[in-house]
Parts: structure tokens; sequence; C-alpha cells
């Protein structure tokens, strides 16, 4: 049994170092947790998009709404498809066990995935899925090379084809992937739809650490409070060694 | 009041340890900025202990919860994500004050006699600490958590004849496992902590015993005034008191900074990674140490594996530390003070200053170069700075130390 860890591992091990050489190019999301606009469009996006395969198992349905100021009749309405109570957290409808033996590996929990990825990483990888008949979902990705991951967007972005040039290293030569170009259009525009995946990266974020903002709100206060008291134990300290000579 | 004092007083000497630690404990004048660092260590010390016992409220010490329940912390306890972050922060704050504390003293040669098991308490505190901060860091059970601890308890797998039985003492299984994570809650929340307390308390009461060195290194107590107090000292309390307190506010100000602000610090302070449930089934991409170990953890790296076993690069990073402990009677200078010390010194410690920051870095990266060549001649440097130290100390040059300590008022 141990033996059998042990080798898993050292396989899993593998990949995990090939895809740290390859870190692809990343695009700069800028999302802003402070736009409830965003996140918002954001929430709706992750209910309509990620909900069917992935949970968000440590966030809480009316922490969002409050957060987002969502009203809980609208909450229960408009985003709550899979039901449960408004104290719920969010969990998705499809089983995990079925889940692995349909993808290979269970959709991770995206509770925490944009501080353990980073929000560049979300965006790029939603934006590179391109088109790739060895796969067993047509597609592959850019930033996560043989991916798991339908390209679940499909029908919003199209179906991406990449421009291959072919690059000779040491002797050998291998097909190199330089862009990706619009194969198969969407309903979104280029456009429409970098907006559309930022503003579900944004979502991403604030699920990552809801108190984010609130945090940073806060802490101008608490820094500014702690210069006025710096400033008065300063006068306090000149005032008691203005006697040492 | 004052019956109230009598009364504990005739009971027990309050007003006495008040007075013999902190009240009437003379102190040189000319104590600087680079005297703020102990004080500072004790209130993050307490500001530990304080946020992890509210921590261990919520926290839950089994491999199935411990992550959840984490993140059970930050986001529904109330005030759990203050709390927690005063507490990742501070583990960060505690070295780095701790690492300017020991520079002070090598500074001024704090650790010369008589002062020499002051600085060995003082080594042992730093020894706990790191075993203290390397405990707790399974504790949130992330990916990093568990494979640093993988990495960091194989380590002594490398020891001859009892390294296989040893790791396997030490995990209380084969693997890290739900066993490993309960006891390293036991050593983290009560065992080291005690522990720590008690040598904190052994090491002020040596300070107090023998007097606290100053900038210049020399001794205040071969001045005495009538009063039997030495001229150039003055009592902790009102002057120290008010002068740590303005020091105390001003850390505070930097230290919120990053709790509110940047608690991750870019990655330095909470690695990305640790975002992930542990998974013995697959490694981070790169796994290093958080930033206090990586010095030590690049002259781990540093030495390669000969005679079959790689216990030499354990041993080496061993005897970095253990090196430590020894300063006191490897520097051979007459004078104490960087002030009155040679070319040669200065030279060579702002050199290992520098050697210790690269070492830093090369051990947050991937053993690739040029990081492996720097660190093999870091790691040189850092030894050769302790082992040549009798040597250049002796030969170094020194201008003469004063009488009296050198003071302005201002």
């Amino acid at each position: 049994m141990l033996i059998k860890k042990i080798v898993f591992a050292a396989a899993m091990l593998a990949p995990a170092m090939a895809l740290g050489e390859a870190a692809a190019h990343l695009d700069h999301a800028g999302t802003d947790i402070h736009n409830d606009a965003s996140l918002q469009r954001g929430a709706r996006n992750f209910v309509n998009y990620c909900l069917g395969c992935h949970s968000a198992q440590y966030v809480r349905w009316n922490r969002v709404a409050a957060d987002l100021g969502i009203g809980e009749a609208e909450l229960e309405r408009n985003l709550m498809f899979t039901g449960g109570k408004s104290y719920d957290t969010i969990k998705s409808a499809m089983p995990r066990a079925q889940a692995t033996e349909w993808f290979g590996v269970a959709p991770p929990d995206l509770s925490l995935i944009a501080r353990s990825r980073g929000t560049d990483y979300i965006y790029t990888f939603l934006r590179t899925f391109y088109a790739d008949p060895s796969r067993p979902a047509g597609v592959n990705n850019l930033v996560l090379p043989n991916t798991a991951m339908p390209h679940v967007l499909a029908d919003l972005q199209g179906v991406q084809t990449p421009r291959v040039e072919l690059v000779t290293r040491e002797g050998a030569t291998e097909e190199h992937i330089v862009g990706l170009t619009g194969g198969s259009p969407g309903t979104l525009s280029g456009e429409e739809y970098d907006e559309f995946v930022r503003d579900t990266v944004n979502f991403l974020d604030y699920i990552g650490e809801p108190v984010k903002a609130k945090r940073q709100s806060m802490g101008v206060w608490v820094v500014l409070f702690l210069l006025v008291f710096w400033l008065f134990t300063y006068l306090l300290k000149k005032e008691y060694w203005k006697d040492i000579h | 009041m004052k019956a109230l004092m009598d009364w504990i007083d005739d009971r027990f000497p309050l007003t006495q340890m008040w007075n013999e630690q902190w009240g009437k404990y003379y102190a040189p004048k000319n104590l600087n900025n680079w005297y703020y660092f102990g004080s500072l260590s004790l209130v993050v010390l307490v500001l530990q202990i304080i946020t992890g016992i509210f921590l261990t409220m919520n926290y839950k010490p089994a491999a199935a919860d411990a992550f959840a329940s984490v993140e059970y912390i930050m986001r529904d306890v109330e005030w759990g994500w203050l709390i927690r972050y005063l507490h990742s922060t501070g583990a960060s704050a505690f070295f780095l004050v701790v690492y300017l504390h020991m520079f002070r003293a090598m500074l001024y040669g704090s650790y010369r006699k008589p002062r020499e098991l002051l600085w060995i308490f003082g080594m042992v505190i730093y020894l706990v600490l790191m075993g203290e901060a390397f405990f707790g860091y399974l504790l949130p059970w992330g990916n990093m958590s568990y494979w640093g601890a993988q990495v960091i308890v194989s380590l002594f797998g490398t020891l001859p004849v009892i390294g296989a039985g040893l790791v396997e003492w030490i995990r209380g299984d084969f693997y890290i496992s739900d066993i490993t994570l309960n006891r390293f809650f036991a050593l983290h929340v009560i065992a080291l902590p005690l522990v720590l307390v008690f040598l904190v308390m052994a090491h002020l009461l040596a300070l107090h015993e023998v007097g606290s060195n100053n900038p210049d290194g020399i001794e205040v107590k071969k001045n005495k005034g009538p009063d039997g107090h030495p001229l150039d000292s003055i009592p902790s309390h009102p002057y120290y008191s008010v002068k740590d307190l303005m020091g105390l506010a001003f850390f505070l100000v930097l230290f919120c900074g990053v709790v509110f602000f940047a608690p991750e610090l870019g990655g330095l302070f909470l690695e990305p990674p640790n975002f992930e449930p542990a998974n013995p089934m697959q490694t981070p991409a790169h796994i290093a140490p958080v930033w206090y170990f990586t010095p030590f953890y690049a002259m781990l790296r540093a030495v390669p594996a000969f005679f079959g076993t790689q216990v030499w690069g354990v041993l080496v990073m061993g005897g970095a530390i253990v090196l430590l402990f020894f300063l006191p009677w490897l520097d051979r200078a007459p004078v104490k003070s960087i002030r009155y010390r040679g070319p040669v010194y200065k030279v060579a410690l702002a050199l290992f200053v520098v050697v210790f920051v690269v070492l830093g870095y090369c051990g947050l990266k991937p053993a690739v170069q040029p990081f492996k060549t720097l660190s093999v001649v870091g790691t040189i440097y850092y030894f050769a700075f302790f082992l040549l130290m009798p040597w250049y100390t002796r030969i170094d040059s020194h201008k003469p130390e004063p009488q009296r300590v050198t003071y302005h008022a201002h």
C-alpha cells in the first residue's frame, strides 16, 4: 500500500515539475474587488458556468449576498439554482465520485483558487483554450497543458486554433505554439469575452478572501491611528529625555 | 493604593522584583535605535501567545478538519481573519526582530564577557523559536505545510544507523499524517511556548544581572556615582519605558501595514501553494521553506552528496547554527564595539550581512544557476567568517575606547 502510494506520488511529481518549467506568459487580469457591479456579474457567471462542476465550499451564499449588495430574495431567485438555505456554503450539484470518473480528476473547489494560483493565472487560463483533437474534450490549454477541463465557455468565446511554428532546439525540430487565433466564433466579441472572464475572476478573487475590501479600508484608519499614537509617544519620550545630558 | 502595595510586599516581593527587573534597573543612556528589538521580541512573543490562544479556540488539529477550520476562522469567526493574520504576520515579525536583535549583538560585541551566558540563552531561544515556527507551519495543513514538513523531517533520515527509525519516531507514522499533525499541535501550543517563556525569563534575569552593553561597548559599571549607580546609566523606568513605547508604536505602524494591506507579503509570509489543502499525492511545483529558514536551507542544498549519503548538507546546516553558540569565544578583538574596531572586522561583518541575505534569497529559488554557485560561495564565506574570526579579529587594528559613553542630548 505504502509502496503504491510512493510510486504514485513520484509519478505525479514528474508532470508537476514540467509544469513549473513551462510557465506560460500570464496576462494581467486587471480585476477590482471594490467594483460591486463587476462582482455581481461575476457571481452570475460563476453560478451559470462554474457551479455545475465546481464548488466553493468555504463560501456562504448569504455572505456573498450581503457583501455584494444582493437581497436575500434576489439571491434565492437568481443565484441559488441548486436549492438549499441561504446560510449554506456553495456546493456543486455534481457528485465528486462521478466527476472523477468523467474527467479523470475531480474539479477542484474554487474557494481559494485565486489565492493559490493568482488572478492573472485564472484570467489567462480561461482565455487560452484551443482546439486539440488529440484531447478527450477536444481542447487543450496554454496555461495548464493537457488540462482535464473542457472549454465550458466555448459558446461565448468560440474555439481558438493554435498558430504553430517549427522550432529547432538542440538539433531536434519540434512544434511550438506561438499564439492563438480565432477559429470558430462565439456569441461574444473578443473584448466582451475578456470582460466576462475579468468579472468572473474578480468574483473568484473576492470569494478567496471575502474580508479583503473591509480589511483594507479598516487598515487605513488603523495605520492613521497608530501614526498619531506614535507622534504622541515621540513627544512623551522627548519630554522625559530632555533631563538627560 | 499604598496600603495595598504594602500588604502585598509584606507577603510577596512585588515592588522589589519590579525595581530589580525594570523600575530601578539602570541601563546605559546611550542605547540607540538598534536597542528596540529586544523589547519588540517580547511584545511579539506576547502577541503570538494571545492570538494563538484565540486561534486554538476554533482550530481543529485533525488532518480531515484542519484546513477547513482555518478557512472557518478566516470567514465565519468574528475577527478571526484579524487574529489569524496577526499570528501569521507575527511569526515572520518575530524572526525579523530576533535577527536584528542578534545583529545588534554582533555590532556592539554584546555577547563578549561577561555576557556569554546571556548570548547562549538567546541562542537557545532562537533554536526553540525555529522549532516552534516549524511545528506551527504544519498546522494549517496546506500543501506547502505538508511538503515542507516532509522535507525537513526527512533530513533526520540522512543520519547513519538511527536515521530511518528516528524519522518514523518523529512522525509517529510512515508518512506525515494525522498523527504527526496531532503531535506537532501539542508541541506548538504548549511544549515549546512553555520552554520559550522560561528561557525568555532566564535571558532577562541574566541581562539584568550583568547589565546592558551599549553602542560604545565599554562597561558603564567602571564609573559609578556616589549613589552606587553607574554615572552613564539611567533608570529604565521612565526613560526606557517611554523610549521603547515609541519604538513599539513605530513597529506597529509597519506591522499593521502588513497585516491590513499585504498579509501574504507577495507570497513571502503566506505562500500561494498553502491555499491548497495538503495533498500527499502531489507536491507543489517548487518546495521552499518560509523566508526565515532559507539561508540555512541554501546551505543544506549547497553541499553535494558523497560517500553515498546526503548527511553532509545536514551537518553543514546544523553546524551553521552551532557555530553561533561559540561566538563569544571566537571573537578575540580587544574592543567590543564596531565603533572602535579596525577595517578587517568592519568589512567582514558587512560582507556577512550581504552573504546572509543572498543565501536567504537563494534558498527561496529553485536549485538552478546562478543560485547554486552563489549558495556554495555563500556557505564557504559563512563558515570562514566564524572559523577565521579568532585570527582576523586579533590581527585587526583598533581605535582606543573612550572612558565614558558618547551621548549627545537631543
